[in-house]
This record gives structure tokens, sequence and C-alpha cells, in this order.
């Protein structure tokens, strides 16, 4: 099968691979896939919270060549974006994006699965951290 | 050196230089149709059909009446297990193959299966190979036939032929075995392993493409076969069709030059095939091999690196041609169904690579392939989410995959 030049560039040079510490209250970890599906991509956010805006997005991805692409193409696009625009991404942006063929589609569904489940991560955490610090507003 | 380097040699292999100048002739000069009977080119074709039938039934220890050409090997799996299936009716209506036979055999079981027959697919051991006990356990009253390969295609693991040939002989039981990947590389003998049935491909041994050869034992016993191609009633019947002189030739030249040159060759095939897995062993930790070292062919190597994805390899190794078990590199998304069948489990098959040195590697080619593919492992691993989990010490079987 021959790669769209975009699947080469990010396969070759991948963006912002690496970890951030899922601990951090402010970070989002998604980690979707299966190792016996052939592909498991882990996708975090650094979201400031003041602005809800994301400030670094990494990735580590097992997976084909696509799917190294989807989820380092993903990275760059969320870097920048609000929480709400980054689930505004669409799988389908990504296989216009990469020439994505038919065969390699369930990588950009993939992708966009990790986007949602980093985000929703993120959420669950400061919605956690608002509750907790409004329970600690009602005991004072 | 020159780049690609191909080291698929299990898939096919070049045709060597002497086998395409034995060849040229028989295109434009030598064209005569070896069922010609009566004139000079009619002759001379035979004559070339006759040499390589000779060819042929000497690399198997057979004698020239019991080869029958076919177009591959293919075709050789299907004549044989159909043929036998069909005159044999009326003996039984069993079958027994293995889990790792190639498609032409498997497929051609399960066809059967929809005419009535039954079909036993043994599993193998983690090794790769047929359980004797089991094999025997199998084999009842209605059995016909066993179908079992002599060198797997994909982890190059050598069934026990002699073992399995000596239980069918002494339950009446016909033995067939596709030696597509064996023959010209290890030392093949029908009548010392009791083979009844034995499937050929030219163009895995360095001859062309579209031809092989079936063998049918003629004597204790005489195996008769119900053929599949109606026609003009060449190759005894068995087979009809014109008979391809130009590819009989280049499989028959094909099989004296292995024959005479397979010691050597055996040789540096393993020092060539052993170096690159120890320098393979030695950089990367977390490999697995598939398949048993001990009897396997001496070309074949069948590794998995386990947390990267054997497409994404490929992808950074390609100016290197060789396989992968992984789901990516096939249309179906199924990972190899030869793999899993050894139970490493799904994700060492998608992370498996299989190299397949051949007759006109170099061992600076070998070198260099090592060289790049411990290089793209160490890159893919940086990338890749598993390794660190394996690295933080997380056990991969205990976390909660959301599958899709």
């Amino acid at each position: 099968m021959a790669y769209s030049d975009k699947v080469l560039d990010h396969y070759n040079h991948p963006r912002n691979v690496g970890s951030l510490d899922k601990n951090d209250p402010n970070v989002g970890t998604g980690m979707v896939g299966a190792p016996e599906c052939g592909d498991v991509m882990k996708l975090q956010v650094k979201v400031n919270p003041e602005t809800g805006i994301i400030e670094d997005a990494r990735f580590k991805t097992f997976g084909c060549g696509s799917a190294i692409a989807s989820s380092s193409l993903a990275t760059e696009w969320l870097r920048g974006k609000t929480v709400d625009e980054a689930l505004e991404i669409k799988n389908t942006d990504i296989v216009n994006e990469l020439s994505l063929p038919p065969v390699k589609i369930h990588c950009s569904v993939l992708a966009e699965d990790a986007i949602k489940a980093a985000i929703g991560d993120y959420k669950k955490k400061s919605s956690a951290a608002v509750a907790s610090d409004q329970g600690a507003v009602r005991v004072q | 050196m020159k780049l690609p380097i191909y080291l698929d040699n299990h898939a096919t292999t070049p045709v060597d230089p002497r086998v395409f100048e034995a060849m040229r002739p028989y295109f434009v000069e030598v064209f005569g149709n070896a069922a010609s009977r009566n004139h000079s080119f009619g002759w001379q074709a035979e004559e070339a059909v006759e040499k390589g039938r000779k060819q042929v039934a000497s690399i198997i220890g057979a004698t020239a009446k019991e080869i029958v050409f076919t177009s591959g090997a293919t075709e050789s799996n299907n004549l044989a297990i159909k043929g036998v299936a069909q005159m044999y009716a009326e003996k039984g209506n069993h079958i027994i193959t293995a889990a790792t036979e190639h498609k032409a055999v498997l497929d051609t079981c399960k066809h059967l299966e929809k005419e009535g027959a039954r079909v036993t697919y043994l599993a193998v051991q983690a090794n790769g190979l047929v359980d004797l006990d089991q094999l025997r356990a199998a084999m009842t009253d209605k059995t016909i036939l066993v179908s079992i390969m002599y060198a797997n295609n994909e982890i190059g693991v050598l069934q026990p032929v002699a073992e399995i040939g000596k239980l069918c002989k002494e339950r009446g039981i016909l033995f067939h075995t596709d030696a597509t990947q064996a023959v010209g590389k290890v030392p093949v003998d029908v009548i010392k392993d009791n083979v009844d049935l034995l499937s050929i491909s030219a163009h895995k041994m360095y001859g062309p493409k579209g031809v092989g050869a079936l063998y049918v034992r003629r004597r204790s016993p005489r195996v008769q076969l119900t053929a599949q191609m109606d026609g003009g009633g060449h190759e005894r019947g068995m087979r009809s069709g014109t008979l391809n002189v130009t590819g009989i030739v280049g499989l028959g030249e094909a099989c004296a030059l292995a024959q005479v040159g397979m010691a050597e060759e055996g040789k540096r095939m393993a020092y060539l095939r052993d170096k690159l897995k120890d320098r393979l062993l030695a950089a990367l930790d977390e490999v697995y091999i598939n398949g048993t070292m001990e009897h396997r062919l001496p070309n074949n190597l069948n590794i998995s690196f386990a947390y990267v994805e054997g497409e994404s390899l490929l992808m950074g190794i390609n100016e290197i041609a060789v396989s992968s078990g992984s789901a990516c590199t096939s249309a179906t998304l199924e990972p190899s169904y030869v793999l899993k069948a050894l139970g490493a489990g799904d994700d060492l098959a998608h992370s498996s690579i299989r190299f397949g040195i051949g007759r006109f590697n170099t061992e600076e080619e070998v070198d260099y392939v090592t060289a790049k593919v411990i290089d793209v492992v160490k890159k893919l691993r940086e990338l890749s989410p598993l390794y660190e989990m394996h690295k933080e010490g997380i056990d991969l079987t205990k976390v909660q995959w959301t599958a899709h």
C-alpha cells in the first residue's frame, strides 16, 4: 500500500511524542484501542484552567503508520484550541488531511476517540476539583 | 550493495540466471507441443519435458513416472486432496490436516466439507509442530487422507514428516505433504518418509512462476486420483492441458541446481539467519521467536518485536522487503492465523516479521537489515505506549482495553 506524503511525514517526524504527568489536575489522558486489535493510542492534553485553552498535547501510539500519523496530527490540531473546540475535531477531518484510504479509516476513528477520551478525562477531573472546592467552601 | 533488499524468499524467489538460460531456447526456437507425436518439434519438446521430469523426481527420491506437472503448488494441493477424496469416497470421507497449513490446503478441505467430507484440523503445539499422539487419536476407519505440510511458509518449522508417514502407512491412510517451502532447501525423500503425494512449486526454489508438480506414488500403494481438469488426458489422465514445456524445463533445472548445492547453500543460509537472529536478540529486549528453532528451514526467521506493530515496522524499513503477520498488511485485518495457532496471542502476531533469506542475499545485506531493524524497533518503542507501560511494570494482560 502506498502512503500519502503527509502520513510519511508524520511517521518519519512524529510531532509531540511523549507523556505528561497523568496525576496533574490540568492534564487529561485518553487511552483507546487494544493490543490484540493492533493499535493503542495514548493522547494527553494539558489545559490552562484559567482560559480553557489546550497548551500542550502529547501522544504515544502502538499501531500502523496511519495510526501514528493520525495521533501525531491530532496533537498538532489540539494545541491552542479550547476544550470545546477540540471536541469538534472529526475523524473525517483527519481522513481528508492525511488522505487515508478506506482500509485505514479506523485509525482516524481511533484518534477522534482518543481526543474525546482525553478531554473527557480532563473535564471529569476539573469538575471533581470544582465539586471538592465547593465542598470546602461549605465546610468553611 | 543495492537497495531495496529482497528478504522475502518464502513469498517467491528470483529465477536463477542458470535456470533462465536453460529455459531460453524453449520460448522461440523449441516451441513444440510435447503431445505432438509425429514430428520433431513435438519430440524435442517431449524430450525436454522428460528430462525435467527426471530432475524433479531425483530431488525427492521418486521415479519420473510418479511426477505430474501442474501450474504450481496450489493446483497440486487441490489435485491431491480433491483427487483422493473423490477417488476413495467409497473407502471413507475423513481427512486430517493441521490448523497451520497453507490456504491452498485449508480452503480445499473446507470446500470438501461442503460436499460432505469430514475434516479434522489438528491444533499445533506452541513450537508449531503437530502432536503425533493427537494425530494418531484423530485417525479413524473412515480416514482416507492425512495432509500435513513439510515446512511452514510463515514460521519455517519442519513437521515430523517421517513419523507422520510411518503412522499413515501403518493405518493404510494416504499421506499428502505440501512441500512447497521444503524442496530444494532441505533433503526430501518420499521413500524414507513414506509420502504418497507431495506438492512442489518452482518459484519458491529459483524457478519460474506458474509451474509445479505433484508426486503421486506408483508402488505400495499405487495411488489413484480423480482428475480435476478434463481434456486431452495429459499426464496419465491426471492433469489435462498442454504441458508448459518452458516452465517444466525451468522447474527441472531449478531442482537440479538445488540438489547439487543444497548442503553448502543450507549452511550459508543458516549462518546468515543465525547471525541475524543472534544480533537482534542481543540488541533488543522483549523479542520472541515464533516456532521452534530446532526443526526449521535454514533460511527462515519469524520473530515478534513486542510493543511494536508490524506494519509500522515495515514502514520504517521500507527499503527492505519482508512480510509481517500484522493485520494491517492483509486485506482482512485479521492477524496471521499461523501465529495465532501457536497460542502466542494476537498482540505478538501483530508484532511479527518474517525474514526469508535467499540464494542471492549477501552477508552485507543481512548486516544492513539487522542494523536497520534494530534502529527502527528502538525508535518505535519510544513511540509505543505499551512499551512505556511495560517499563513501568504494568501487566498489559490485566489492563481493561477499549476494544474497537
